[in-house]
């Protein structure tokens, strides 16, 4: 009983790591396979990552998707902190309950719905103001902000309203005006959130196809456009390196974060 | 409880007619929703250099009455003057007015040292300057060996001392303390009410508190106001509050009190009869004031200011018989609860002298309880 306790605990967590990590890790093997057909191995080889590096067409797509997540994530933050503070400081307005479900709505609104009615307006727009001239990076961008600030509202959200309301009261009594206060006390306070919002932000505009496939033109190729539509005329190895290298940046990132964050709590208690 | 002494030259100004008050609080009411009164027409006048207490108990509109003074809750009617000067329209960051909250509001990611700062940068004092200061407050509360910490590095009583500090550092003209004490432990929070009255007589600026705790008021304060219901009740040195309440609010909210419902039968001078139907022979007090012969009034006898007796008194007035039916045994004192004939319980406070395990007394014994005229007050119904 004993022995067999743990044997079956220990085979339980493999199965459930495997079914996790094992496409993962399987993508990251075939990565360095020489053969040409990625579900045949032919050995051991960093060809791919080579003929990635001189791949103009992705290359310029990461640096695309990479502009377009950055700027993304900025403006995300800047308005769902601003709609974050509405909702958490102005306790009753008239409007607050509509106001709130509008932020929220793009949480649980369907993909293909955002990415039709984002297209559905550009073009009317165009057509009505002559903004925006066709759609590109332009439209990508704008598309993901208004998805990715409801993201950065809630996380936000969640920070500020277990804020203590005195600190506000205690730098206005201590002669702060109300902008100083936000600057030199909520802000710092509420950064963790902020840094949160921004990565999350990042992350999704990065990873999104749906929307990005229906308001982008002619040139404007995000990275998970390219992915796509090579897989379909038959997977490239230079795939699989490209996303190995995500991952690698990827993970590394959460455990430089994750050591941190750890550093911080461990001085904070000490 | 022991009290701080204090300086008695600083005290009387309230009893000088001509002085002119630190802080005029003149019909200052506060609406929330159009419909709560929060606090009701209250004025007040007070002087510098005291610790004035608002006591009373949660939701009677102290701590909005100290919000409105340090201007964070705006006044619906009324005017708020330091000296003279009106500042009921003043923001919270241009009056001279600083205040320390009963979380204490640290600023978690500043030091210490730099939470006390804070208000000194506001003013754009010099580096230098502000060093000094900063130094001078931590050693006022003995945490110059804390400035480099953060708030969460410190225990309940070190972030108190340190709130202190930071609202003390801009040398207001007034301070307001909300609940200063309500965080602590009971230990802590007697040696503290010391070092608190010490401080305020060091610096000698004027402290407004508010609190729920009678004992604390009684403790520090130098004139207190009861609130209730938005309103204030008495305002009156510790003493006068405790041995002359206003009224039955006041007599039952400080200190434990037995009040004798009854009418008054005749006055001669400045000693008042009363019978009362809960005692069986007459009440005799003192009473500055005529009363008129059938006036409805409550006498209020503390439980430490009634003697039990062996036998009735031969004048046959302020005494009653009764029943031991609660014993409660504090060790310094021990309080019964006496059932009366009369249908009243009276609570007696005895001290106890000799070293026993119990009092004098037990359950079921049959005792004669008795008091002078100037044991108590006489209120109006």
């Amino acid at each position: 009983m004993t022995g067999r306790r743990p044997f079956w605990l220990f085979t339980a967590l493999a199965f459930g790591y495997a079914f996790l990590y094992l496409p993962i890790v399987t993508l990251i093997v075939y990565s360095f396979n020489d053969s040409r057909l990625v579900t045949v191995w032919g050995g051991f080889s960093t060809r791919w990552y080579g003929e990635l590096l001189r791949n103009e067409q992705i290359l310029a797509a990461l640096w695309l998707s990479v502009r377009i997540a950055a700027m993304n994530a900025t403006f995300a933050t800047v308005l769902g902190t601003l709609a974050a503070l509405t909702l958490v400081r102005f306790a009753r307005f008239r409007t607050r309950m509509l106001f709130a479900g509008m932020v929220a709505a793009p949480l649980v609104m369907p993909e293909v719905i955002l990415g039709l009615s984002a297209l559905l307006m550009f073009v009317t727009l165009e057509q009505m103001v002559g903004w925006p001239a066709g759609r590109g990076m332009t439209t990508i961008t704008i598309a993901h902000i208004t998805f990715t600030t409801a993201f950065v509202a809630v996380v936000v959200q969640s920070r500020l309203s277990q804020l203590d309301g005195s600190l506000e009261e205690a730098a206005m009594d201590l002669g702060a005006r109300p902008w100083k206060v936000f600057l030199v006390i909520i802000l710092p306070i509420i950064s963790p959130a902020l840094i949160a919002g921004w990565l999350l932000g990042f992350t999704l505009s990065m990873d999104d196809l749906v929307i990005a496939s229906f308001v982008s033109g002619p040139g404007a190729t995000t990275l998970p456009m390219v992915i796509y539509s090579s897989v379909r005329m038959g997977v490239s190895p230079q795939v699989n390196a490209l996303a190995t290298i995500i991952v690698v940046v990827v993970s590394t990132g959460v455990v430089v974060a994750g050591w941190l964050l750890h550093r911080q709590g461990r001085r904070r208690q000490s | 409880m022991p009290q701080p002494r204090r300086d008695p030259a600083s005290l009387e100004s309230w009893q000088d007619p001509d002085a002119r008050p630190f802080l005029e609080i003149r019909g200052v009411t506060k609406v929330f929703d159009g419909a709560t009164y929060a606090v009701d027409d209250v004025s007040l006048k007070i002087f510098r250099g005291e610790f004035f207490s608002l006591l009373g108990a949660s939701g009677c509109g102290k701590s909005t009455l100290l919000r409105m003074l340090a201007g964070l809750e705006r006044c619906t009617q009324g005017h708020i003057l330091i000296e003279d000067e009106d500042i009921t329209d003043l923001p919270p960051f241009e009056r001279p007015v600083n205040m320390m909250f009963q979380s204490y509001a640290l600023f978690p990611h500043m030091t210490v040292e730099q939470n006390v700062a804070f208000g000194l940068r506001q003013e754009k004092l010099s580096r230098q300057e502000i060093r000094t200061r900063v130094g001078e407050m931590l050693e006022l509360v003995r945490m110059t060996g804390f400035a480099r910490r953060k708030p969460d590095q410190l225990s309940g009583g070190q972030r108190q001392r340190v709130a202190l500090a930071r609202s003390l550092a801009k040398q207001p003209k007034l301070l307001l303390l909300d609940e200063p004490l309500g965080a602590l432990d009971r230990k802590l929070r007697e040696s503290t009410q010391f070092e608190l009255v010490n401080i305020q007589e060091r610096v000698g600026t004027t402290f407004i508190m508010v609190t729920h705790d009678q004992e604390e008021a009684m403790t520090m304060s130098t004139r207190l106001a009861v609130m209730d219901a938005g309103r204030i009740l008495q305002v009156g040195t510790p003493s006068e509050v405790y041995e002359y309440p206003a009224n039955r609010f006041v007599a039952e909210f400080i200190g434990a009190a037995n009040l004798f419902d009854g009418r008054v039968a005749s006055a001669d001078g400045d000693r008042v009869t009363i019978q009362s139907e809960g005692a069986p022979s007459d009440i005799v007090m003192h009473h500055p004031q005529p009363l008129a012969i059938g006036t409805p009034v409550t006498v209020a006898l503390r439980p430490e200011k009634i003697r039990l007796l062996d036998e009735p008194p031969p004048e046959d007035v302020n005494w009653i018989r009764g029943t031991v039916r609660e014993i409660g045994y504090l060790g310094d004192v021990s309080i019964y609860h006496v059932g009366t004939e009369g249908g009243l319980t009276v609570q007696v406070q005895v001290t106890n002298r000799g070293r026993r395990t119990s009092g004098p007394l037990t359950w079921d014994d049959v005792v004669c309880l008795g008091w002078d005229a100037d044991a108590g007050v006489v209120l109006p119904a």
